[in-house]
């Protein structure tokens, strides 16, 4: 058990910088999933906490102590690979074991914390088979197992369930929250799922570019995303955004419609609505042409223009909702549902 | 592909027949005569079916001096030697060259391309073509006429490093990394999970260079001047110019069957593994 500091961390491949001045605190026992898109550095930043990666500038910590230039092995971390990265000649007794074995525990230890393992995860009767002959699912449990064995201070999870099908990935998604709740290990979980991300974590360290965008809990993120990007990002479907006019409280919409909004500020600035935030309003501001219905059956997606304009909006409703393709339907949002952002810096906007 | 066409099995067939009796009349005639005694041997036509002289042959092959008349070394021995040079060959040209692919695949040091294609040329660089230098740095060593002389001088091998490279880059970099979390160094890497990982690759490698090493003619007749020292497929040359008789053909090729046993031996216990070895590419 132990917390993470990451203090002003720089990697560079050569002379192009891929993380910026990452800083964060993750505290013991949380569960912190860093999420981006591809090529954001996410996995760069994993591995730097591993030991795989090197550090450019800046300090990662575990439990107060400096670890820069330790070893993989001397860091007492685990980590999940997103091919499982089983040794493929071992048996899955094997592979958990190898661990303890290098770090010399005696045998009966060994095996005890390897049953004890596979007890938790439930694949006591493969212990003697071949990674070959386990589905994809069991493998990722044997990788899960190999981590647990070593009772380290960390766990760093790459990816682990983008391998696995829809419905086992919700499954283990579940799974691998109540271990990590059980165990009450630190974690550090790379994702470039939103979903998997907003119900995994403690706290969400969203990345962008080798940038931290926002570095918060799922709700915060949700409900006050720092910038165009983490708003964009996080909930499904993705935020609809319009370039407005603010003044006195209102906001200008593109095709003349006025919008209550709560800004102290004026000028122009970038609107955020959510599309469940929209609700359907005979007189509100919100002209939308359907173009598209996506049938979700709980509730019902609109896709479709602001009516005059060509910005596209994106709109939830809840039951279904069959015809009106080409129709005009109008809608309202609440103005504390609304989210305003800098049109250059992409900043959230004080309200 | 199934056809169904008289014609064209047939034709099939016909080649096949002709390939297999092409391959092995010969070995058949070997084997037919190391059954004769030399008299038969020697009148025409040749005989097409065994006699009963085969047991005597094989022993006066194997434990007599071979051919009567001449010192040459008994074959047992000459098997011996050839055996000794096939295994320090094979055995000596996979640890070299597994032990540079490790190097060349998973260590970052300066010139390692330049190290690789060095390793590289030298496959324009036999043993016929460095006969000369090879054979002095061998006599100034005092090598001559011992197995150290007849192995070392062949056991770097460039193709083998070739392919245990290519081995090497198809094992997941995340093998690597899992070992390197659980605090294996790289000689454990090496040993624990490279190793057994190439297992059916070492096999394949081993068929070839055993057969590569117990072929080998013109280096070891270079080199040994001691009938001690003779390898078997030396010998059956020396046979054939032996004094100024005529050949003893049922003891040639009753030695000729003996040298053919091992090679055919390691290829049949090895076969499974061979074509794996050559076939498989996933890890």
């Amino acid at each position: 058990m132990a917390d993470i500091q990451l203090k002003d961390l720089v990697k560079s491949y050569g002379p192009t910088e891929v993380l910026h001045h990452i800083e964060g605190d993750i505290r013991d026992g949380e569960f912190i999933v860093i999420v981006g898109p591809s090529g954001c550095g996410k996995s760069t930043l994993l591995r730097m906490v591993a030991g795989l990666e090197s550090v450019t500038s800046g300090e990662i910590a575990i439990g107060g102590r400096r670890v820069n230039e330790l070893e993989p092995s001397a860091r007492d971390i685990a980590m999940v690979f997103q091919n499982y990265a089983l040794y493929p000649h071992m048996s899955v007794r094997q592979n958990m074991a190898y661990g303890l074995k290098i770090r010399k525990l005696p045998k009966d230890e060994i095996n005890r914390r390897v049953e004890e393992a596979a007890e938790i995860l439930e694949i006591k009767q493969y212990l003697d088979r071949k990674p070959r002959q386990l589905s994809g699912g069991q493998r990722q449990r044997v990788a899960m197992g190999r981590a647990i064995v070593r009772d380290p201070q960390v766990f760093l999870f790459d990816e682990p369930l983008s391998n696995l099908d829809a419905k086992l990935r919700v499954q283990m998604r579940l799974e691998i929250r109540k271990l990590q709740q059980r165990l009450g290990v630190t974690s550090i979980y790379v994702t470039h799922d939103q979903v998997e991300a907003m119900t995994l974590g403690d706290r969400l360290m969203v990345l962008n570019g080798g940038y931290v965008e926002q570095f918060g809990t799922p709700i915060e993120l949700y409900d006050r995303p720092a910038s165009v990007f983490v708003a964009g990002f996080i909930g499904s479907p993705s935020m609809n955004f319009l370039p407005v006019e603010i003044s006195t409280g209102h906001a200008t919409l593109p095709g003349g419609g006025l919008l209550p909004v709560a800004a102290a500020h004026s000028g122009a600035a970038t609107l955020g609505l959510r599309p469940e935030h929209l609700k359907e309003d005979e007189n509100g501001p919100l002209a939308i042409e359907v173009d598209m219905l996506e049938q979700l059956g709980a509730s019902t997606l609109i896709h479709g223009r602001l009516h005059g304009t060509g910005h596209s909006i994106t709109a939830s409703v809840p039951g279904h909702a069959h015809d009106g393709i080409g129709s005009i339907r109008r809608f309202s949002a609440a103005p504390e549902l609304t989210h305003l952002f800098d049109t250059v810096s992409g900043k959230r906007l004080a309200v | 592909m199934v056809e169904n066409r008289p014609l064209t099995a047939f034709l099939t067939h016909l080649v096949l027949i002709l390939g297999v009796i092409a391959i092995a009349l010969p070995v058949w005639i070997t084997f037919v005569a190391s059954t004769h005694d030399a008299l038969r041997m020697n009148q025409a036509p040749l005989p097409l079916w065994p006699g009963d002289y085969f047991l005597v042959n094989m022993k006066q092959t194997l434990f007599g001096s071979g051919l009567s008349g001449t010192e040459s070394a008994p074959v047992w021995l000459m098997l011996l030697n050839s055996l000794a040079m096939a295994l320090m060959i094979s055995t000596g040209k996979i640890a070299i060259s597994l032990l540079s692919a490790f190097a060349i695949v998973y260590f970052k040091f300066p010139f390692r391309m330049g190290f690789f294609w060095m390793i590289f040329i030298t496959l324009m660089l036999p043993v016929e073509v460095r006969i000369l230098p090879t054979f002095e740095v061998v006599a100034n060593l005092g090598l001559l006429n011992s197995y150290w002389g007849l192995s070392i001088p062949l056991i770097a091998s460039a193709t083998a490093t070739f392919m245990f490279r290519q081995v090497f880059l198809t094992v997941p970099d995340e093998l690597l990394e899992s070992a390197r979390i659980d605090g294996a160094g790289p000689l454990r890497f090496f040993f624990d999970i490279l190793l057994p990982l190439s297992r059916t690759n070492i096999a394949a490698l081993f068929v070839i260079l055993f057969i590569f090493g117990w072929n080998q003619y013109l280096w070891p007749l270079l080199i040994t001047t001691d009938t001690s020292m003779t390898t078997i497929v030396m010998s059956i040359k020396q046979m054939l110019e032996a004094a100024e008789q005529s050949p003893q053909w049922n003891i040639i090729m009753t030695t000729a069957l003996l040298a053919m046993i091992p090679p055919v031996f390691v290829v049949i216990a090895m076969q499974k593994l061979f074509v794996q070895g050559l076939t498989e590419t996933d890890k």
